[in-house]
């Protein structure tokens, strides 16, 4: 608690200051965008952040983060297509409240429960990580790897779509792991004599391939799609009335959303969804939803920024993603040699706090940002797919090939874009691939370093209380989606 | 979403083989299968380096959890049957060849060549017809692109009929 006050160091910093504005403005800019987001985003700003500072650069990566979880909400109401899948549930009151000619009231809304949301879920990081931080002091390799199991089986049982096709796509995302020199024998595994691959198969070709690359493919299919836009005069701030029906909505959306994104799982578009049927759930007059309720609005918005900061809690403290933008800000954190954890709270506090400080101030900024310039930032969407999309190629062609200078990288790219479309087009979640990818050493490390000191005795798992309780929950996490279509 | 629609009541007449699912899990198996094959033929280390698990093991346990996890997909498949997409379109098709054209041209002429080839077949095919967008969007943005990185990160592109000029 005494590193508190390095949460006002950004303030300070001229340089972060400038980060953070750019990081806001691009994270609005892909935010409004359908397809792009945080998450692609984050991947193709990646290289770029090679030429900043580790705090910058993760400053930037996590203003990118909140900003784009909040600018999906611009196109979810003016345009009804979600500009991230966060905003899903956003456009479900947002668009029909907009038809009624309140675009600016419904993007007030979202503006305000966004920020609350967010500052409320950095609140939650401030106090939670620390705690959790020094719980996992009492983790050694056996218990990383029951979290590691109870992280990717979370992900299966709360994560959007089948818990089957989930399981499947995040066996996939370890199994591409392991591709390479295995890291404690050095065999080639996977590598069919191609020399590229023994050093595996990086982050950014997947992260690039699956995200943006197969969106291009979808895109490929909806070029005759058009779009009903809503025109925006200004956006108004909620009136007095609004805020007497919506703020118990807001504080239960934020916790609804902070503790769902301190699980892996989608953060930010799960917790849309519940604290969407909450809102509903509590209302007095559910009736109203779906006909352009203000409650829906604030319930969705509230709860996809809360778990911006939720799912911090995780990557920072244990270095295990909650969600895919911050498995891509893990990977930010990893490429610059900061290595999350417990350690890092002891030895980096001024980094951490810097981090924590710089998202409070992206919360505050992207609502003067969304504020006064959502009308601007959803003039962007008018930009059509035709020419969009090229230039979306270019630069994730180039910035995939930047990290290693390696041609191999940028076909692996596009071959990931061709299973990622085929993947989403068939009902398999792209994101449990990604968390797979980025937890794949860990579990299979752990598991290895496990059986050493156990002396290959696979039981003894089961002595360790901290291990066997994250196996228990690591069943009832399995056995919930069963539970949940029994009800 | 509107364009989704339910196999059971659609597809009655079609054959088993010919639902996604069957394909799906089909590809899904065969893929798993052929690289399980492969886990056979890694090294195997003697007793004293083995650090817990032979270095096969890790991929062969995950490829049969892949497999077990496709079949009780497909089987939960018969009695809810997945939803079936509408046929892809050609502007589909044309952009999976468009990375073809990408790969070839990127390997055998020209990287910026390839990008520049793929952005203008890209936009045309998707309804572009102006000619100062389309070559905005082949030549001038990818040349944007190509000098930002090319500057900014140090990077040094591969070498081709077109960048070789670049670089003199």
């Amino acid at each position: 608690m005494e590193n508190l006050g390095l949460i006002f160091a950004p303030l300070f910093s001229y340089k972060l200051l400038i980060v953070l504005f750019f990081g806001t403005i691009f994270g609005l800019i892909l935010g409004v965008l359908p397809g792009l987001g945080p998450t692609t985003g984050g991947a193709l700003i990646l290289p770029f952040t090679m030429t900043l500072d580790p705090l910058s650069a993760i400053v930037l990566l996590t203003a990118i983060y909140c900003a784009g979880t909040y600018g999906g909400a611009i196109t979810a109401i003016l345009i009804n297509t979600p500009g991230t899948p966060a905003a899903a549930a956003t456009c479900l009151d947002g668009y029909p409240l907009a038809q009624k000619g309140e675009a600016g009231r419904a993007l007030g809304m979202a503006t305000v429960s966004s920020v609350i949301g967010g500052i409320a879920s950095v609140i939650v990081l401030i106090f939670f990580a620390p705690l959790l931080a020094n719980l996992a002091y009492e983790f050694g390799q056996p218990e990383y790897f029951a979290l590691a199991i109870f992280g990717l089986t979370m992900l299966a049982s709360i994560g959007e779509g089948s818990p089957i096709k989930n399981l499947i796509a995040g066996a996939f995302g370890i199994l591409i792991s392991t591709v390479g020199k295995d890291f404690m024998t050095s065999i080639d595994r996977f590598t069919f004599g191609i020399n590229e691959l023994t050093e595996g198969i990086g982050f950014i070709p997947v992260v690039v391939g699956l995200f943006a690359i197969s969106e291009m493919l979808t895109q490929s299919t909806l070029i005759n799609q058009i779009f009903n836009r809503v025109a925006l005069k200004a956006v108004k701030l909620p009136s007095i009335d609004d805020y007497k029906k919506t703020w118990k909505t807001i504080i239960r959306s934020s916790g609804i959303g902070s503790f769902i994104g301190v699980l892996p799982a989608e953060g930010g578009t799960v917790a849309s969804l519940i604290g969407y049927a909450e809102a509903k759930r509590w209302s007095k007059k559910p009736e109203d939803f779906g006909k352009g309720s203000i409650e829906g609005i604030a319930g969705a918005e509230a709860a996809n920024n809360a778990a911006t900061g939720g799912a911090m809690v995780p990557t920072l403290a244990l270095g295990i993603p909650g969600s895919a933008t911050t498995a891509v800000i893990l990977t930010g954190l990893i490429i610059h040699g900061v290595r999350p954890g417990p350690d890092l709270f002891r030895e980096q506090p001024e980094f951490l706090y810097g981090i924590f400080g710089s998202m409070l101030i992206a919360n505050i900024l992207f609502f003067v940002l969304g504020f006064f310039g959502a009308k601007i930032f959803a003039r962007i969407t008018l930009v059509p797919n035709k020419l969009l999309w090229p230039m979306i190629f270019a630069v994730s062609v180039c910035g995939t090939y930047s990290l290693n200078q390696s041609i191999i990288d940028v076909w692996l790219m596009l071959l990931f874009g061709v299973i990622g479309f085929f993947m989403r087009r068939y009902g398999f979640s792209v994101v449990p691939v990604i968390i797979g990818l980025i937890l794949g050493e860990l579990v299979e490390g752990t598991l290895r370093q496990s059986l050493v000191i156990f002396d290959g005795n696979w039981l003894m798992f089961l002595q360790r209380p901290i291990a066997l309780t994250f196996f228990v929950l690591s069943l009832i996490a399995l056995s919930f989606p069963l539970i949940k279509r029994k009800k | 979403m509107n364009d989704v629609h339910n196999e059971k009541g659609t597809n009655k007449s079609l054959s088993l083989f010919f639902k996604s699912s069957f394909i799906v899990s089909a590809v899904i198996i065969v893929i798993s299968s052929i690289l399980l094959y492969f886990t056979f033929t890694f090294d195997i280390v003697p007793p004293i380096l083995n650090r817990g698990i032979q270095p096969a093991t890790f991929p062969k346990a995950l490829l049969i959890l892949i497999i077990t996890l496709t079949l009780l997909t497909y089987f939960i498949s018969l009695k809810k049957p997945w939803k079936s997409e509408k046929k892809l379109p050609n502007s589909f098709y044309i952009t999976l060849l468009s990375f073809v054209v990408f790969i070839t041209v990127s390997k055998f002429l020209d990287f910026f060549l390839g990008i520049a080839l793929l952005s203008i077949i890209v936009s045309y095919f998707w309804g572009e017809r102006r000619v100062t967008y389309l070559i905005m969007v082949s030549i001038i943005f990818p040349l944007i692109v190509f000098v930002f990185f090319e500057t900014i990160l140090g990077l040094r592109f591969p070498p081709g009929i077109i960048t070789n000029l670049y670089y003199g």
